[in-house]
């Protein structure tokens, strides 16, 4: 029915415009016969361009005051995130300085100079020193941010494995994730897709003679301890997918055939990140228009009520659930981290038929 | 060649004694003036299956998995009970992607624009080679015909997104899109390429070659410099696209391993072995990032005469303008890894592709002050295609701002393939390029049909697209940097991103609104071709060439001598003359300087 109502809508909307296209065609017989831009046409087009960066300004203004919470700039969870933040809000700040003023610029000039019969424009054609001046400040500008991005990503990608890195592997499949921990001897075992063995519930591919591999650890859900850096070894087995932990302002491809890299250290558990007043303003909201949205979500068979967690999702189009592959990522103390390994199974317990 | 031209002017002269058909004139034509026009025309009907179908998946994303009888009429099997499936919504971006960029955007802008003007604006008869030409638009009408069909295939078009990473696009069994849809996909692109490269050539050598006496380099409209340094850009990266996709084809197909390696797919572990999916994405990038300027460069090429012809006013900084191209075009081709900041690649390579990325800034931002300072102390006749112009202008500045947050390596972390992305490069180099393309042809409609579009409703055209497009991509931006992902079916599946829903219906509404009005565009170019009124020569009192040749197409251009040239072509409101244009074919008079540029 609802179907049927909007085909009507959309077939009304269409005749409107018809309609519309009429009025305005024999409206233009009545006024003026010139097919070109006459004064009337310059004034009015003149104005309606202040009216426009009227309406720039103001869905600036309106997105900003209905989605300015900006979640990729505030409240990160890692140690390299405040860093990030900085050199985002830099960058945002000198963006909109930039916008507000070029677009005044160009509207107002638009405004300002709209043709008129008989005035002449200026014949000017060029100005080397305007040209050095507009060349020259963007390069100072771009200069600076470049530097400071640059001290930025090499602070961030080039992570040193120590004794007290904890290293995990994220391992990507359509259409879900597991983590594997080292275990006990904090090294993670070989494994490679074509040792994987279904019947032996061998889901990674883990090379089984190997002894490292035996104390390792399969969870579905990520599992990190406050302020221990944590280096993830990614690796897919079918196509490619990206992990994305945007609370930590992490992401990186897990390429099928290679394993790449990503380190940062948590610094904010889960249970101290519920209790952040921005985030519980946030969940608040979230839960505001969850329960207008009542019968659908419990019709969906979803919990109705969001409770804040970090999530790991997959950022790179990976198939049909492409949108419903994440995990829980829980950070937490290395007290409660320590008692939740060790409910575990180790790899060598978890294989079946033996 | 300017003896060859030469006889060509001495035959039309003598009467029409070859006579045309209907299939030579219309259909197997070689006039480059004709060949715009079936650009044109494809490239529009292509348009409109590509904003469709954006419309489509927005109404999914607004109202995830409602039923639609849109759907249900549209999309068959793909939408049982009307509710869009997660497979066709990916089909769609992908396609949509697809067809923008390449079949509107590369093949429909420069195809129409180069074609029109290239002749018309340096004085030749026609393009140096008319019969490639002619297979060049061949090539792309079959491609374009391939493109279609491969929507209707059993188990559905390709769906891996437009950017077609393998293993997704390769392997059959990682989604249904990859198997007969993606055949046709690569084979359409393949031809695509094939048709790309010959009209490229084509435009180059005619550059080179046909320029009438006195029009040297310095004197070429900006639109002709756009043009062909477009179309070296495409010389340059086409091909590695064409070698990327006859790869793929053969890891696809004949089993090798050039993109694969180490697959477990669907319970059983695949003989690829040894290859990588990121030399894809170099590849694709090496075309990839300079196709962005392929779409644009012509766009701004046909901004910067319009704003000048309508401000009266000569391109301010015609050098620095030249320059800036040609810097583009340059740093366009060593950019290409900022797409792949997070792919795996040496974090190395990461901060030399920030550095280039960031230095293409420098050449964009010193394009936009040469428009802004062009429009100051002019005299703006308000025609639309001059507001689609300034809209440019300013879409590109707003689009552009935020490639500086995307193109630094540390921050892409965050945002890469999020929302702030689409919000980026659909301002950026889609909205931009589109208004470039509105722009040229309310501008060179009477030069292509002899008639005028309807100027009222070209008023009402760019207004509501205006507004529209803002209120699409402006709060994208927003909900990008709430961290929510591109290609998501649904947004509903878990709360985290619950607050950007609203924001989302909000976008769709401006997207529907501004899909709708493009029909006000379609019935002013249609019903203008045949009832819209008469042209005269030069309707926008503009100083190039193509403004010099008869409205009545004529084979060969001009019915006599080609004019020669003695100035540049933005002498508009020079001081010393009456009138406020001057054409290129008017000689200096005693004692005129011609601008020291």
């Amino acid at each position: 029915m609802t179907a049927f109502l909007t085909l009507i809508i959309v077939l009304f909307i269409a005749i409107a415009i018809w309609q519309m296209v009429k009025i305005f065609d024999l409206a233009q017989v009545g006024s003026s016969n010139s097919v070109v831009a006459t004064d009337k046409d310059n004034k009015i087009n003149g104005y309606l361009m202040m009216g426009f960066l009227v309406f720039i300004y103001a869905i600036t203004i309106a997105s900003f005051w209905y989605l300015g919470d900006l979640p990729l700039t505030s409240n990160s969870a890692s140690e390299h995130g405040p860093e990030v933040d900085n050199l985002m809000v830099i960058s945002m700040t000198l963006i909109f300085i930039v916008q507000t003023i070029t677009q005044f610029l160009l509207h107002y000039f638009a405004f300002k100079y709209k043709g008129e019969k008989g005035r002449k424009a200026l014949f000017y054609a060029d100005n080397n020193t305007l040209e050095a001046i507009w060349t020259f400040i963007p390069v100072v500008v771009l200069a600076g941010l470049i530097i400071y991005g640059l001290f930025t990503w090499t602070s961030i990608m080039n992570v040193e494995e120590t004794e007290e890195t904890l290293v995990v592997e994220l391992y990507a499949q359509q259409f879900n994730w597991k983590a594997r921990y080292a275990g006990e001897d904090n090294t993670l075992g070989m494994a490679n897709v074509r040792l994987i063995d279904i019947d032996r519930a061998n889901i990674l591919g883990l090379d089984e003679s190997d002894p490292n591999a035996q104390d390792d650890v399969i969870t579905t859900e990520l599992h990190l301890p406050v302020g221990k850096p944590v280096l993830f070894k990614m690796r897919s087995q079918d196509v490619l997918h990206s992990a994305y932990m945007p609370h930590f302002r992490a992401q990186m491809n897990c390429v099928p055939g290679m394993i790449t890299q990503f380190g940062f250290t948590p610094t904010v558990t889960t249970k101290e990140m519920r209790l952040n007043p921005d985030i519980q303003e946030k969940v608040a909201n979230i839960n505001a228009l969850r329960l207008e949205k009542k019968d659908e979500i419990e019709a969906r068979g979803q919990d109705l009520m969001y409770e804040f967690d970090y999530l790991l999702l997959c950022n790179k189009i990976c198939g049909k659930s492409h949108y419903n592959m994440q995990m829980k990522i829980i950070v937490e103390t290395q007290e409660e981290y320590d008692a939740w390994m060790k409910e575990q199974k180790i790899f060598k317990n978890s294989l079946t038929n033996n | 060649m300017s003896a060859h031209a030469d006889t060509h002017a001495h035959d039309d002269d003598h009467g029409h004694h070859h006579k045309e058909t209907f299939v030579t004139k219309y259909i197997f034509s070689q006039d480059h003036k004709m060949i715009a026009k079936q650009y044109l025309i494809t490239g529009t009907i292509m348009g409109v299956i590509g904003v469709l179908m954006s419309i489509m998946f927005r109404m999914q994303i607004a109202w995830p998995e409602q039923p639609n009888v849109l759907f249900e009429a549209l999309l068959g099997k793909w939408a049982p009970g009307g509710v869009m499936d997660a497979d066709i919504y990916l089909a769609l971006v992908t396609i949509h992607g697809t067809i923008m960029v390449f079949f509107v955007l590369t093949a429909g802008l420069s195809g129409t624009f180069s074609n029109l003007l290239i002749p018309l604006q340096i004085g030749a008869r026609d393009m140096a080679s008319g019969f490639l030409n002619m297979v060049s638009y061949w090539l792309f009408f079959l491609s374009s015909v391939i493109m279609i069909i491969s929507l209707f295939v059993e188990a559905g078009p390709a769906a891996a997104g437009w950017t077609i990473y393998p293993p997704l696009s390769a392997l059959p069994m990682a989604q249904g899109g990859s198997g007969m849809g993606m055949t046709l996909w690569l084979v359409s692109m393949a031809i695509f390429i094939a048709s790309s490269l010959l009209g490229s050539l084509n435009y180059v050598v005619t550059v080179i070659n046909l320029r009438t006496k006195g029009m040297s380099m310095t004197r070429l409209p900006l639109t002709i410099w756009a043009f062909f340094v477009t179309a070296i850009i495409g010389i340059v990266s086409f091909p590695v696209l064409l070698s990327a996709a006859l790869l793929l084809i053969m890891d696809r197909s004949f089993g090798t391993s050039f993109f694969l390696s180490d697959i477990f797919i669907q319970g059983e572990v695949l003989h690829y072995q040894g290859g990588s999916p990121v030399l894809f994405e170099h590849l694709f990038w090496f075309l990839g990032h300079p196709e962005v300027y392929i779409v644009l460069l012509p766009a701004l090429g046909i901004t910067s005469e319009i704003i000048a012809t309508n401000s009266r006013k000569p391109i301010f900084g015609y050098r620095a303008m030249v320059m800036s191209i040609l810097a583009i075009a340059f740093l366009s081709t060593i950019v290409w890894g900022h797409h792949m900041f997070i792919s795996g690649m040496n974090p190395f390579l990461g901060s030399v592709f920030t550095f280039t990325t960031l230095l293409i800034a420098i050449p964009s931002a010193v394009k936009a002050f040469n428009y802004i300072t062009t429009l100051w102390k002019g005299n703006l006749q308000m025609n639309p295609a001059m507001l689609f112009s300034i809209g440019l202008v300013s879409t590109f500045i707003t689009g552009g701002l935020t490639g500086i947050i995307l193109g630094d390596s540390a921050l892409d972390i965050n945002v890469h393939d999020t929302y702030f992305v689409v919000a980026h490069f659909h301002l950026v180099m889609g909205i931009s390029a589109l208004y470039g393309m509105f722009a040229g042809i309310y501008h060179w409609f009477p030069r292509m049909f002899g008639r005028m579009l309807n100027k009222n409703l070209g008023y009402l055209h760019f207004w509501v697209t205006a507004i529209c497009a803002y209120g699409v991509f402006f709060p994208m931006h927003f909900i990008g940097m709430a961290g929510l992902p591109r290609r998501y079916y649904t947004n509903s599946n878990f709360p985290l991103f619950d607050d950007t829903a609203n924001a989302n219906v909000v976008i769709t509404m401006f997207a529907i609104i501004g899909g709708i009005f493009q029909l006000v565009y379609l019935w002013n170019f249609f019903y203008s071709i045949f009832f819209g009124k008469k042209a005269e020569k030069n309707p926008w009192r503009s100083t190039t060439l193509e403004w010099t040749a008869p409205v009545e197409h004529i084979h060969g251009n001009w019915p006599g001598e080609i004019p020669h040239v003695h100035r540049w072509a933005y002498d508009y409101s020079k001081p010393g003359h009456e009138d406020d244009f001057v054409p290129q074919d008017v000689p200096l008079y005693d004692g005129e300087e011609e601008l020291q540029h």
